[in-house]
């Protein structure tokens, strides 16, 4: 909302010396955000001047254009005093009008200098100005002749042309629909500097009667009130008054013609929204209803609507005029010819402009305030108010006939405790202050010993409950004196175990050189095919979304890898050698419990409800995702560097499952995006739980990231289920070490995790660790075999073992290797 | 080997004469001084008090003398090696001195050779911005509580009081799940997760909530379709909007430093009555919009800085919830963490904290 000060000052008497900046920070304090203050002459340097056209000659030109050499009294403003020569190509004016001229040395909008020139034969010593040039609007017939008792020549213009008003521009919130109107913002000026406020729909009013034009309400409920009245005579051609224009513009909004600009001009100053008929154009009585199942209309702006039976709409013999409240019909619509105006000042429900408008997409000033709660009893006053400058400035008559149908509804009742206010906002507020700041916002107050009761001013529908009458007693006080107090001490229990282990995850990675990035969570079909995941994946079947993004990602995604690959790439594609990237997230998975309910909001949902509820929600895991891409291991004056591979995806699940104490599992699986035989799958006593090793190279190539790139993605909510909650302090002996090393050849198809856990059990309680040392594939071993050597580590808790005690283990540990996994030690 | 010489027979010992122990014993002294590094010395030992050095050849041939004769020819020769192992201890003790002073600047390295063998790893700031946050409100006995992103539209709207027809509600600002009869949301804020909390449980509650949220903005500079929210909730009896103010003075103190505090404009939200916007003191210019003779570059000169909104809970949105609205009174604020983390540490475009760039992560380590 865009008020001019002059404007606001119209209505309230302020007092003179108010600052813009003052007025705007006090309206902020009381709840219309500032959002800028706008001075309409502020791209224009003077000397700008009123002027007075001592002659004009007429010189035809070779182009066929006739221009005027005139002489200008412009006063002292030139020093000299001397008439000012200028070339004016406009004919609208004649000697001795007033007229507004730049000077050289003065800048335009646009940055446009002014400076003595030669032109057409003559030295023209600055411009007369139309009203485009200075910014204030379309028209460009001519240049602006001022009325005769504008001022003197060699005053300044810009008073002269409102050039120097302030417009205030305010955030409005959906609460404060009446400070969408002059009358609004104007009453909140008063209030905040306790100022005399002189109310613009205070107006006598014609009386209803019954020769107006005949009006039927069908629908009391979205049209509880419709007030018509009648222009004859009108003069379509008469301009609108310079100060409307003026103010229109300043408001934002674009002066079209008189009758539109009476409109929009009432509708700024009341906050009424008015639509207006070319009365020619109606036929039979104007009737208010519902539209009907299949019933379509052309809107104003030439869009032809289907309408649906919530909407309301506006009728007559023809058929449907208008979409009500929101934008009338192209059949009954104001033109260039219409010489008879039906004005229309009706009261819509709000809920209903809400919908239709939604339904549309339809938004509009209009329907901006009709949404949100217009005054209910202005109705007539605003007609009466449009008439009257119609007819002002339009010529014409009004008609005797005044319809008013229907009634504005009534103002709900809210009872509220006089102490409310000091209880809710923790300031010390008292009976007295209460009654006189709700009185001072418009409420009627019946006041009984320990509360009131209050009836809102009409223009305030958002006033319903006890609570919105503190925010009116709280913020006149003023938020700025709430004190500062802490509440009493809480008895958290601090962070939970599942976020302390989150914290500990980020910290693990970012401590193993993996950098933490955050994707949009979306995904298409684009993705999945990089990944080469199959047709009937599970990770394809998503929780897709109504109104996506981007209809190539339609989808909340099953997986973090799109979004980590993409970065990778995007940091190789930007220089980097080398990228370890981390995430966590959630990721869904569809559920399919049916619709999530809607509940009503005047109790808590029971149990059951609540956990009918809970259950319609996708299932929504957390994930851990990493990739490594390029070099792992910077290459330099140590030797050569060491691209990522399978070994660190695995090795960084690993490192999280010690560092979470979870025994983490590692076998041998084949999973898209992997490569098939570098994909390990991790699981926890033998419930997978994710994959880790070398993307396969198909995959590498569609995300452009280096060969032999390497992922991992976890279920990190299932890992951290099974982290251990305490650890118990380590028993360890202080005796003699005894080593053993065994080398065993096995197929190469053996897993080394089984060798290993075939020796782990053989060789029993002695065992302290075992570690393979060295992995060997050759000609000693032969095709198809490896040898896996491991360094066996003894120790006994209570004695030295011997010689014997340690062999016997180690060859148990092999024996048992031997039979599981087929193992011959290597001599 | 001679052995003993039981039988009388005076004979001169060449070696065991006094001045031929002095010459052997002298020539060891010498050669030991000329030692000039430990190997050197090493075979000066092996001459001169090795076995087969004079004064041990020496030694042997003191059984061959008459028994009178051994006592004057066993210290002389005693004498003689002593001085020389003494002087071989010593001249070893200097020559190691020497020789590890000498190893010590052989070994000198270039220390500022880089160090950068395995890449720095980093958390992401708004990770860590959150736990800062978190942290904060623990500290003063808060828990912090999560919820589903994707989440029942009841939760996210209705139960805040937010109704069927509020302007939130449309398409042009959420994000549906399809098809939208399914009533789910992407979350618009962490609200819900409020809601949640106050239908699982009772007062009093102090909870906190970070965490990831969807509008359906247009993706540049400044906004974001996906950003985080921080909301905190605080429901317990005799609560007011001084404690929200004391609570968001002291969050903004320990975010921002002492004595950069909050106040508070009238605005609206549909589960806040009153509300209010919140600013911060610029903890730049401290409030002075003017930094070094110039317009304070983060507050735009304007002294504060738009932080977020709050209010004391709708009473409405408590009897959803639960809570009895007569007994219980709450406060509730939320804010941007991005925003937050965007004036906090100058980072000019929302988009440097969604595209993974490791420089732009890495810069801000594994802590704020």
């Amino acid at each position: 909302m865009k008020a001019p000060v002059s404007w606001i000052r119209e209505y309230v008497d302020l007092p003179a010396d108010v600052s813009t900046e003052d007025l705007a920070a006090r309206l902020t304090a009381l709840g219309l955000k500032l959002e800028a203050i706008e001075k309409s002459g502020d791209q224009i340097t003077g000397p700008l001047v009123v002027g007075r056209v001592l002659t004009m000659e007429p010189e035809p030109q070779k182009n066929g254009k006739t221009i005027n050499w005139c002489t200008v009294d412009v006063g002292e403003a030139n020093g000299t005093g001397e008439p000012q020569g200028i070339v004016c190509g406009a004919h609208n004016f004649a000697p001795g009008d007033l007229v507004v001229v730049i000077l050289p040395g003065g800048i335009l909008p646009g940055n446009f200098e002014i400076s003595a020139r030669k032109t057409y034969g003559h030295l023209s010593a600055g411009m007369i100005c139309s009203a485009r040039e200075l910014g204030l609007g379309e028209d460009h017939d001519g240049i602006i002749v001022l009325p005769a008792d504008a001022g003197a020549p060699g005053d300044s213009a810009f008073p002269v042309l409102g050039l120097d008003d302030e417009v205030i521009e305010f955030e409005i919130n959906p609460d404060r629909a009446y400070a969408l109107s002059l009358r609004g913002v104007a009453r909140e000026a008063a209030l905040a500097y306790g100022a005399p406020y002189r109310d613009p729909a205070d107006r006598a009013v014609p009386a209803a009667n019954d020769q107006g034009y005949p009006v039927e309400i069908e629908d009391p409920v979205g049209c509880p009130v419709f007030v018509a009245r009648t222009v004859t005579g009108f003069d379509p051609s008469a301009p609108s008054p310079d100060w409307m224009v003026r103010r229109i513009t300043q408001a934002g909004m674009r002066p079209i013609s008189l009758a539109v600009d009476v409109t929009n001009y009432v509708m700024l100053e009341i906050g009424r929204p008015i639509h207006g008929y070319d009365a020619d154009k109606l036929t039979g009585p104007i009737r208010v209803r519902r539209a009907r199942d299949g019933e379509r209309l052309t809107t104003l702006d030439g869009v032809d609507r289907a309408l649906s039976t919530e909407d309301l709409v506006v009728t007559d013999d023809s058929g449907i005029i208008g979409l009500g409240g929101v934008m009338g019909g192209e059949t009954t619509e104001m033109s260039a010819t219409t010489t008879s105006v039906l004005v229309e000042a009706a009261h819509w429900d709000a809920t209903s402009m809400f919908r239709t408008g939604k339904r549309h997409k339809l938004t509009s000033e209009a329907g901006k305030r009709n949404e949100r709660g217009v005054d209910p009893t202005v109705t007539e006053a605003a007609a009466d108010r449009v008439v009257e400058l119609l007819t002002t400035y339009g010529g014409g008559t009004a008609d005797q006939g005044v319809t008013v149908v229907g009634t504005p509804p009534a103002q709900p009742s809210i009872a509220m405790a006089y102490d409310l206010p000091a209880r809710v906002t923790g300031m010390p507020i008292d009976a007295a202050v209460t009654v006189t700041n709700l009185e001072a916002v418009g409420c009627v107050l019946d006041k009984g010993d320990t509360g009131l009761t209050a009836t809102p001013p009409p223009w305030r529908p958002d006033l319903t409950d006890p609570f919105d009458l503190v925010e009116e007693v709280a913020r006149i006080v003023g938020y700025d004196r709430v004190p500062s107090v802490l509440p009493r001490e809480a008895a958290g229990r601090g962070l939970t175990r599942e976020q302390r282990l989150r914290r500990r995850v980020g910290r693990t990675l970012a401590g193993a050189g993996c950098v933490e990035v955050i994707s949009f969570p979306f995904v298409g079909d684009a993705a999945f095919d990089a990944l080469g995941l199959p047709a009937d994946d599970v990770l394809r079947r998503t929780v897709r979304l109504a109104n996506p993004l981007s209809s190539e990602e339609p989808s909340y995604t099953t997986t973090l890898l799109p979004g980590l690959l993409k970065a990778a790439a995007r940091n190789i594609g930007r220089g980097a050698t080398g990228v370890s990237l981390f995430e966590t997230g959630t990721v869904a998975f569809p559920v399919d419990h049916g619709p999530a309910p809607i509940y009503g909001v005047d109790r808590r949902p029971s149990d059951s409800e609540l956990a009918k509820l809970f259950e319609a929600i996708p299932e929504q895991p957390l994930h851990l995702g990493v990739v490594l891409a390029g070099e792992r291991e910077r290459a330099g004056w140590w030797g050569a560097g060491r691209e990522a591979g399978w070994s660190d995806a695995v090795g960084l699940v690993r490192r999280l499952g010690t560092e979470l104490g979870v025994d983490v599992e590692v076998v041998s699986a084949a999973r898209m995006p992997w490569h098939p035989g570098r994909c390990a799958q991790v699981r926890v006593d033998g419930v997978e739980f994710g994959h880790a090793g070398e993307l396969h190279p198909k995959v590498c190539q569609a995300f452009g990231l280096p060969p032999r790139s390497a992922a991992v993605e976890v279920d990190l909510d299932f890992l951290m289920r099974h982290a251990r909650d305490v650890t118990p302090g380590p028993d360890f002996s202080t005796y003699p070490l005894a080593k053993e090393d065994v080398a065993l050849v096995v197929d190469a198809a053996v897993s080394t995790a089984d060798v290993e856990a075939a020796l782990r059990e053989g060789a029993g309680d002695l065992l302290e660790s075992m570690r393979l040392f060295d992995l060997y594939t050759g000609d000693q071993v032969g095709a198809g075999r490896k040898s896996l050597a491991f360094a066996l580590r003894f120790r006994a808790t209570d004695r030295t073992l011997t010689e014997e005690e340690t062999a016997a283990a180690r060859d148990a540990a092999v024996a048992l290797a031997a039979e599981r996994t087929g193992a011959v030690q290597r001599s | 080997m001679s052995g003993p010489n039981t039988d009388y027979d005076p004979v001169e010992v060449t070696p065991l004469k006094s001045e031929e122990v002095d010459a052997s014993r002298d020539a060891a002294l010498a050669a030991i001084a000329a030692a000039t590094d430990l190997a050197a010395l090493k075979q000066v030992r092996i001459d001169h008090a090795g076995d087969r050095s004079p004064l041990a050849l020496a030694n042997r041939e003191i059984g061959a003398l008459p028994p009178q004769a051994r006592k004057e020819a066993g210290q002389r020769i005693g004498q003689a090696r002593g001085a020389v192992n003494q002087a071989l201890a010593a001249r070893q003790a200097v020559l190691e001195v020497e020789h590890e002073e000498r190893m010590l600047v052989e070994e000198t390295v270039d220390v500022t050779l880089p160090t950068d063998r395995v890449p720095t790893g980093a958390r992401h700031p708004i990770t860590t911005g959150s736990e800062l946050i978190a942290d904060i409100f623990v500290a003063m006995g808060w828990e912090v509580a999560e919820g589903p992103v994707i989440e029942a539209e009841w939760l996210n709207f209705d139960a805040l009081n937010l109704g069927p027809d509020h302007p939130a509600r449309t398409m042009q600002d959420t994000f549906w799940t399809d098809p939208p009869e399914n009533h789910l949301v992407l979350r618009t804020h962490t609200s819900p997760v409020q809601a949640r909390t106050m239908l699982t449980s009772t007062p009093p509650i102090y909870v906190v909530c970070p965490g990831r949220v969807f509008r359906t903005d247009e993706y540049d500079a400044t906004h974001s379709p996906v950003f985080h929210q921080v909301e905190g909730l605080a429901i317990d009896e005799g609560i007011t909007m001084a404690h929200l103010k004391g609570t968001l003075d002291h969050f903004a103190a320990s975010m921002f430093g002492e004595g950069i505090n909050t106040r508070f404009r009238p605005s609206y939200f549909p589960f806040t009555e009153p509300s209010a916007e919140v600013d911060l003191v610029c903890f730049v210019c401290r409030g002075a919009g003017v930094l070094d003779g110039a317009s304070c570059r983060t507050c735009r000169g304007e002294g504060w800085i738009e932080w977020g909104g709050c209010g004391v809970v709708n009473p409405r949105v408590l009897t959803a919830c639960g809570i009895d609205a007569e007994r219980y009174t709450g406060f509730a604020f939320g804010m941007g963490i991005d925003r937050t983390l965007m004036f906090r540490q100058g980072i000019e475009d929302l988009r440097e904290l969604f595209e993974g760039d490791i420089r732009f992560t890495t810069a801000f380590g594994t802590e704020l």
